[in-house]
């Protein structure tokens, strides 16, 4: 039986052009420029540990943190630190980025490689730590740095790991390449993962829509008789690769508001974020490439690509033979999530799941017309939110009403925008004030801070 | 690729980049599609004098609203198709014995005290062809019961039930069925108002909720008062009204719990008013009276996920 969660929505999945295509790997040309920002992930910034003139290795970690909720950034090249400057990242912010110029010789740092029997005797703390350095978040799209997730807190009782391979964003096929072509990585992933976590069982969660993938897992599965590893095939069904819609789907469990899935004894891997920990644990590899699913009509190349992080969108291009027709519109991601690019110059860093590419007459940009309260946007919401309401509250800024109405709950999925017939900016607007009530969340608690420093 | 191309700025939007292909006007194209089987069994029934007053129903509806658009100088919004779904559902709500002034007064009212000052579409807290309906009932009593066509009287068989001259001898499903019985313009044909209902489900216009609780409940209440439930089901402007008058949107609740809220208090109410209140027919007032109660049913809101049980 094929599971799912609670409303939701059905756009079409747009995947067949590229989910056959195998993964390309792509070489950065040497001489290339590599810009890698110093916040790639949720959380605080890194500093730069390299300075410019100085000469790096691949895999060599140019940037940290000591804030717990961040993840280091290592260079995907081995060259020569040109600058470190502002830059424009591909989620439509400015922050800083070391530039590298790529020698092209791939001089590589030392990487050790462990066993799965040498992990068994690693005390828990020195596997994340492990995580950690190797500067993995996740990779569905959030960024969340995964050390944190593997370190829930005492009281949280882990039973499941869930894997979440739903990609369930119209267009991406990268996860559903790498469940294919890299299936054994992730079968020890999931090992390594077993490890941190030894009551649970790992549930691979998938949908429906890949055939080849779900006959492949279940092949090896069977062969490998690991009996903690199971597979749940879900409903082809928007959003639910997000991690509450996944727990609800798989293990009928709900994460309580504003708390994290080990409140509900849960921790979720994306499935490349989960072979990243793989490369990082038994191979130690640091996070340093990443698969690009390439589509859309003015797409360069449709495809599946293995990229360095830090290469720029304008490389990426250039590499693929440049566009055949001149795009009005990229999105770096998902078309439900994803964000889009002002222009080429913003390199490719570890959210990056997808560049997809459309012409003039595909972006018409919908004007907005009155409500007819069809309620659709309710029948649609995964978590049970007023849509309207929330949006009504947030163009009349009443914060206050707005979070009366479990505005601040929203996880922006679209879904409501998705279904309006009104083609009202609902998600938008809900995404505006949310930002705005953070921002004032944040100063009030940085206040009393400030004022100590005064005095 | 040239350089100048390259610096061209993309275009740049909030999320979803994707939208569903639905708008406001596929949906009242929808509705309209659902309701002709109604319309075309009343023009059947009884005649061209149904059909004329359908046409200048609509005809009204559709002016008044470019009128007073005009005037108040704003957009002009005749092409959502929102103003033909009232003028159907006006005129589908009338005699078919009325004078052809009437629907047209009756569209004005709709549109303009209904609709218009309330704030246009999506603002109107009642049906506005109900209430229209309604006003024209207390307007104009005797044109709006009059049953008498051709000098034959075809008492509604509500109006029959009322009155005591009612049996189950009487009763005949088949015509009630099919049409062939007094009644307004468009609500006798029980079968063409069922698929009508049954394609505005189909297409996901309207939800089941709405309804489904309104006959359920109907029914249950029929039934306890020891009524002739079948044939009521199938009579007056209960289908009419069920699936298409109390799901109006604007009308109605969008939380699913207030939707079953409206549909059974409209229930209850049509069998309370049939039974033993003075009219023979109790669906429109039902129906506007729990357009009143709209913005209390909305407080039903779902269940937020994460949060607890209320």
């Amino acid at each position: 039986m094929r599971l799912t969660f609670k409303n939701g929505i059905h756009p079409h999945d747009k995947k067949i052009s590229t989910s056959g295509l195998p993964i390309e790997t792509v070489q950065p040309k040497p001489g290339s420029i590599m810009v890698y920002p110093l916040s790639q992930h949720a959380g605080a910034p890194c500093r730069a540990l390299v300075s410019p003139g100085d000469s790096v290795l691949l895999g060599q970690k140019i940037a940290d943190s000591d804030a717990y909720v961040s993840a280091p950034v290592h260079s995907s090249v081995s060259g020569v630190v040109k600058e470190i400057k502002r830059t424009l990242t591909p989620s439509g912010l400015y922050c800083d980025a070391v530039f590298i110029e790529n020698d092209g010789e791939n001089r590589a740092a030392e990487f050790t490689r462990r066993s799965l029997d040498d992990i068994k005797k690693m005390p828990r703390q020195e596997l994340v730590a492990i995580a950690r350095e190797a500067g993995i978040v996740g990779m569905g799209g959030a960024g969340f740095p995964t050390h944190v997730k593997l370190s829930p807190p005492p009281g949280d009782k882990i039973s499941a790991v869930i894997i979440n391979a739903a990609e369930c964003e119209p267009y991406l096929t990268s996860d559903h390449r790498v469940l294919l072509e890299e299936t054994e990585r992730l079968i020890d992933g999931i090992r390594v993962l077993l490890t941190l976590f030894p009551e649970a069982r790992a549930i691979i969660g998938i949908e429906s829509n890949k055939t080849d993938a779900v006959n492949k897992l279940n092949a090896l599965l069977s062969e490998i008789k690991e009996d903690r590893i199971s597979l749940a095939v879900l409903v082809p069904k928007y959003p639910q690769g997000s991690e509450k819609q996944l727990i609800s789907a798989i293990l009928r469990r709900e994460v309580p508001s504003g708390g994290l899935p080990s409140q509900a004894g849960v921790v979720v891997l994306n499935a490349d974020t989960t072979i990243a920990l793989q490369r990082a644990v038994l191979r130690g590899r640091p996070l340093i490439r990443r698969i690009v699913t390439v589509d859309g009509s003015r797409a360069p190349k449709l495809g599946n690509y293995k990229v360095r992080l830090g290469m720029t969108y304008r490389d990426f291009v250039e590499h693929m033979g440049g566009f055949k027709q001149a795009p009005a519109k990229i999105i770096s991601g998902g078309p439900m999530m994803g964000v889009c690019l002002f222009n080429l110059d913003a390199p490719i860093i570890k959210t990056s799941s997808a560049f997809l590419c459309f012409g003039e007459g595909e972006v018409k940009i919908h004007s907005e017309r009155p409500c007819i309260r069809c309620g659709r946007c309710v029948e649609r919401c995964p978590l049970g939110l007023m849509p309207l309401e929330l949006n009504a509250a947030a163009t009349a800024k009443e914060t206050r009403e707005f979070i009366q109405n479990n505005g601040m709950d929203c996880m922006e999925c679209g879904s409501c925008s998705y279904v309006c017939p009104s083609k009202r900016h609902l998600a938008q607007s809900i995404r505006t004030i949310k930002r705005a009530v953070m921002a004032e969340r944040r100063k009030k608690a940085d206040a009393p801070a400030r004022e100590v420093a005064k005095t | 690729m040239k350089n100048d191309e390259n610096d061209k700025l993309l275009l740049v939007t909030g999320t979803p980049h994707v939208r569903d292909h639905a708008d406001i006007e596929k949906i009242m194209g929808d509705v309209i599609i659902a309701l002709l089987p109604a319309c075309v069994m009343g023009a059947y029934t009884f005649g061209p004098r149904a059909a004329a007053a359908m046409l200048v129903s609509v005809a009204s509806c559709v002016f008044f609203e470019y009128l007073f658009e005009k005037i108040t100088k704003r957009p002009v919004t005749i092409r959502d198709l929102s103003a033909v779904v009232t003028g159907l559902l006006l005129a589908m709500n009338l005699p078919p014995t009325v004078p052809l002034w009437l629907p047209a007064v009756g569209g004005a009212f709709a549109i303009i005290v209904v609709k218009q000052l309330f704030g246009g579409l999506g603002q109107n807290f009642m049906n506005p062809a109900l209430a229209a309906r309604a006003f024209l009932l207390a307007s104009y009593p005797a044109l709006m019961t009059n049953w008498v066509i051709d000098g034959v009287s075809s008492a509604t068989p509500l109006a029959r039930l009322k009155a005591g001259g009612f049996t189950p001898q009487g009763v005949d499903y088949f015509n009630a069925a099919a049409g062939h019985i007094g009644g307004c313009i468009g609500e006798t044909s029980a079968i063409a108002l069922i698929i009508g209902g049954a394609y505005l489900l189909a297409k996901g216009v309207v939800s089941w909720r709405i309804p489904f609780a309104y006959l359920a409940v109907f029914a249950l209440f029929s039934a306890f008062f020891g009524r002739p439930t079948g044939y009521e089901l199938l009579t007056g402007g209960l289908l009419l009204g069920a699936f298409f008058m109390a799901t109006d949107y604007s009308s109605s609740p969008v939380s699913p719990l207030g939707q079953l809220a409206m549909g059974a208090g409209c229930g209850a109410l049509t069998a309370l008013i049939r039974s033993f209140g003075g009219y023979p027919e109790g669906v429109s007032y039902s129906i506007l009276l729990m357009n009143l109660a709209v913005p209390l049913l909305d407080k039903i809101k779902p269940r937020v996920y994460g949060h607890k049980k209320r």
